[in-house]
């Protein structure tokens, strides 16, 4: 019945579980079904993302134009020197290359781009087709990196081989083959590599601020405003943070593996994950200075945010948001940020979340809580009514579905343009969701489901709602 | 085309031959193909491939529209890429129509599923056999290495009105096959024929599905677009009427009605410029049998009353212009109407024909023309540079070539990714021609105001 009633496909019924209904048994971590309207992207998809950063290698993507066309220049990933990520470079094949194959194209498309553009690095993305015609893109990689004296690295980032995090382990194996070339000298033992930070709209220089007024050295990011040098020397480093660890979790093992760089999970979102990681970190190097150094930075930041926050917390109380991301990492540090603000998380759900990350996410929300894997517009478009959403994050594909359905919506991904991480990030956040839920504009929505007449199974809030103000 | 087997092209400044693509001014297939699909009452998009397909051409529309857009795809995994993709689409378009209930399921091919050889005609007759209650089933062969969005938008149209147009029974109706434009273009063409009295079946007709109201309840948003059954009718209309410049009509929809059911035939320019909406006035009045109402008499004066009070500001400034070959063509008919040189008129597709399609529409201009076809947006800017521009008119993706020259970009067609209300941009007839000629006048006043040191209040 209920899967009628949400137009759940009879093979998705098992990556939906609501809280409180037992047994909690979640399928995750499948290819998405046939016919569902996943908001999951390609294998390419998530080599692109995690690579995209590195700002001084030339991405070259081999196949046809549309690949590299509808990845040009979308994220908000700053560099603070070359900006040869923002370009879109595809081998472009037609169909004689299909025939004939791409190896010849994809050689002088190699040659040419390294003479034109010196690169310090090249990573060839191998597109669905190159995988099926059969090019040998190792050994054109090869033979241009023995010709340019560069690493060309391929990335294989065939679409149909796996999902997303497939396509994160093509990028980790890429990177991994960086690793270990470069020199590490300078590097000190209170030292790290920031991986899984890609400075969107410059996230990465924030943390990395934090980390020096901590006193450590920040080695290589991986690969937020990431430069090839760095990534060479970045077995130099004492620990590897990891944030986003879907994306960097198998060149954090790679790198314990080969260098014995023991590595720690991570969250910059949100006050508790922000300073969580800081004192994680700081406690791993035993020294009382960074310690103290830790807690000061905390100490001052949380202070001098809290009163906005404050505000911020006082419009929101008692609201309710559907959080989707792509990783589900990142959306234990959404629910927590959001309960910071008042703000009850009803609907939560990843592309690619893991079973283990599902059952934290079970434990982290409040009873009724809708826990969904790989979802789809008809499915999430029917638990946010269902639940009287009065928010949805996620990225742009999930935008018109909140705006639709009349209601706020906060842009979390890799194409947003606002600094959403560490302290002035929540105040950044907060401001967000502030501005869309509180707009005068809802109210002309007709139709807009309140939260009032959502149905009544869902528990009590966690914390009771206020007195709306009028905004 | 380069003369070995690797495809390649001269740069146009140096003369070198190019292997790889610089920015790509142009999107694949499939992308086009699911515009018409979506502009199809009660149609689902369906991409037969990679899921990353689906989502990056979903992506893709959403940033321009900013409205739903949902294009199921058969998710091809390992498997289904070594032993042929029938289960996949099966699957697939099973679980579509459970969730969607569409009347049609329009299927687009990629570039993998190609590659590989699935037969797709032959799997959906066995899909269909055996599951006889599934939507009707519309296919378009669409791998990314041929052609442009373009190329798929029209191919989609055709397939549609082949397998949907079965018919020959005469009705007084109008067929419209406007090709890539807006969804206020899609609005104003239909208030037009309204006017005339004459029943027209656009297609496709996405301007409710890219450009609807707010829901406030849950819609699946395939309400809305061309009816099946109108397509249906298609071959017994009084005509077709055809918006080209470079596509060959022996490959068009209205080509293809009018070899199988004679269906009277008009090809012509996309109406922007005062002589392109003057012929296709005159045909729409020839087909209707009714004069033009005064309505149309009067935005045509208006218009040109604009053009003379804003004559000075745009006589010989230069333009960049890129985009759909098509667009691209009838953008510079307009501009050579105004006084302004199209300099460079650049386009991403390779049919072989912009130059000329643009030699008919402006001879007596092409002399101080650059064109380019087949072409990235690197060599643009390139080419740009050395024509000394005024202006650019194009989508998003000149936004840097703008910042570079310090000179307005005035943004037409698709994407639109960097302003809000790409759908309400008007492009076609004397009601587009104001609003562009508005906008392109006002920008050159406002940037010779802006460098101006005195800060003029009248200009």
């Amino acid at each position: 019945m209920e899967t009628a009633r949400h137009n759940i496909l009879e093979g998705r019924k098992d990556q939906v579980h609501r809280k409180g209904q037992e047994p909690f048994n979640m399928a995750c971590e499948k290819h998405s079904l046939a016919g569902s309207v996943s908001q999951r992207a390609c294998v390419f998809c998530g080599s692109r993302v995690v690579l995209y950063p590195i700002a001084d290698a030339l991405h070259l993507i081999h196949g046809p134009a549309g690949c590299a066309a509808y990845t040009w220049d979308i994220r908000g990933a700053l560099s603070s020197g070359p900006q040869l990520h923002r370009l879109s470079f595809t081998t472009d094949l037609r169909e004689r290359d299909v025939i004939f194959g791409g190896e010849k194209k994809l050689y002088h498309a190699l040659v040419e781009l390294i003479d034109q553009f010196q690169p310090k690095a090249a990573f060839v993305y191998a597109t669905c087709i190159v995988g099926v015609i059969g090019d040998d893109v190792d050994a054109v990689c090869k033979r241009v990196q023995e010709e340019k004296s560069i690493p060309v690295l391929p990335v294989h980032s065939e679409g149909f081989k796996g999902t997303k995090k497939d396509g994160y382990k093509a990028a980790c194996d890429a990177m991994g083959r960086l690793v270990g070339t470069g020199d590490t000298a300078g590097i000190g033992p209170r030292s790290l590599n920031i991986m899984g930070d890609f400075n969107i709209a410059g996230e990465t220089w924030l943390i990395k601020r934090y980390y020096e007024r901590m006193g450590l050295q920040v080695v290589a990011s991986f690969t937020g405003d990431g430069r090839i040098d760095d990534l060479r020397r970045a077995h130099g480093a004492a620990l590897n943070v990891v944030q986003c660890s879907g994306s960097m979790i198998h060149l954090a093992k790679d790198m314990k593996e080969r260098y014995g760089i023991p590595f720690i999970h991570v969250s910059y979102f949100g006050i508790e994950d922000m300073s969580r990681a800081l004192y994680e970190v700081a406690e791993f190097f035993h020294d009382q200075d960074i310690v103290d150094r830790t807690q000061k930075l905390v100490r001052d930041e949380v202070s001098q945010i809290m009163p906005e926050l404050n505000r911020y917390r006082e419009k929101l109380m008692g609201k309710r948001a559907c959080v989707y991301t792509g990783g589900a990492f990142k959306a234990f540090s959404l629910v927590r940020s959001l309960r910071t603000l008042g703000v009850q998380t009803v609907v939560v759900g990843s592309q690619t979340g893991s079973k283990d990350d599902y059952d934290l996410l079970r434990k982290l929300c409040d009873e009724g809580t809708i826990l969904v894997d790989d979802t789809n517009p008809v499915e999430l478009s029917r638990f946010v009514q269902e639940k009287g959403a009065d928010l949805l994050i996620g990225g742009v594909k999930e935008r018109p579905i909140a705006y639709k359905l009349g209601l706020g919506f906060c842009d979390h991904n890799h194409e947003r343009k606002q600094v959403l991480a560490g302290y002035e990030g929540m105040v950044n956040f907060a401001r967000e969701v502030y501005s869309s839920v509180c707009s005068p504009v809802w109210k002309l929505v007709p139709g807009r489901r309140t939260e009032s007449e959502a149905s009544g199974e869902a528990a009590a809030p966690t914390l009771l709602p206020v007195a709306r103000k009028v905004s | 085309m380069g003369k070995s087997k690797v495809t390649a092209k001269p740069n146009p400044t140096s003369g070198e031959c190019r292997h790889a693509t610089r920015n790509p001014c142009r999107l694949c297939t499939p992308f086009g193909a699911c515009m018409v699909f979506h502009g199809i009452s009660g149609c689902v998009p369906f991409i037969h491939g990679s899921q990353g397909c689906a989502t990056y051409i979903r992506r893709y529309l959403i940033g321009h529209y900013r409205e739903p857009v949902d294009i199921a795809c058969s998710n091809f995994a390992e498997p289904t890429t070594v032993f042929g993709g029938k289960q996949n689409l099966e699957t697939g378009l099973i679980n579509v129509a459970a969730q969607y209930v569409p009347e049609m399921i329009g299927i687009c091919t990629t570039c993998l599923a190609e590659t590989i050889g699935d037969d797709v005609p032959m799997f959906l007759h066995e899909i269909t056999k055996q599951h006889p209650d599934l939507p009707r089933l519309v296919q378009v062969a669409t791998p990314s290495y041929c052609g442009t969005h373009t190329d798929g938008f029209n191919q989609a149209v055709r397939s549609v009105v082949e397998a949907l147009a079965q018919s020959g029974a005469k009705h007084h109706g109008v067929n419209l096959f406007s090709g890539m434009l807006s969804p206020a273009d899609l609005r104003y063409l239909k208030e037009i024929m309204t006017d005339f009295g004459l029943a027209a079946t656009v297609l496709p007709d996405y301007s409710d599905s890219f450009d609807g109201e707010v829901w406030g309840q849950y819609k699946k948003n395939i309400e809305h677009g061309t009816a099946i059954a109108d397509i249906e009718k298609a071959g017994g209309a009084r005509a077709s009427i055809e918006f080209y410049s470079t596509a060959s009509s022996k490959k068009s929809a209205g080509g293809y009605l009018l070899e199988r059911f004679g269906t009277p035939y008009y090809g012509m320019p996309i109406p922007i410029s005062v002589k392109d909406t003057d012929r296709f006035l005159s045909v729409v009045s020839q087909l209707s049998g009714r004069v033009p109402p005064d309505k149309y008499d009067g935005e045509r004066g208006r218009l040109i009353d604009a053009y003379v009070d804003g004559h000075k500001y745009v006589f010989e400034k230069r333009a960049v212009v890129y985009g759909e070959e098509c667009l691209v063509v009838s953008l510079a008919s307009f501009l050579s109407e105004i006084g302004i040189v199209p300099a460079l008129c650049a386009s991403g597709g390779h049919s072989g024909r912009l130059r000329d399609a643009l030699a008919e529409q402006i001879p007596e201009m092409m002399p101080d023309v650059t064109v380019l076809e087949d072409t990235d947006f690197w060599d643009i800017a390139e080419a740009a540079k050395a024509v000394r521009p005024d202006l650019i008119i194009g989508n998003s993706n000149g936004y840097k070539l703008k910042r570079e020259l310090g000179i307005p970009l005035i943004r037409v067609g698709l994407p639109i990714h960097d302003r809000i209300g790409a759908s309400r941009i008007l492009h076609v007839g004397y009601r587009g021609a104001q609003q562009l000629y508005d906008r392109i006048v006002n920008a050159l006043i406002e940037q010779q105001q802006e460098e101006s040191s005195v800060g003029y209040t009248h200009i």
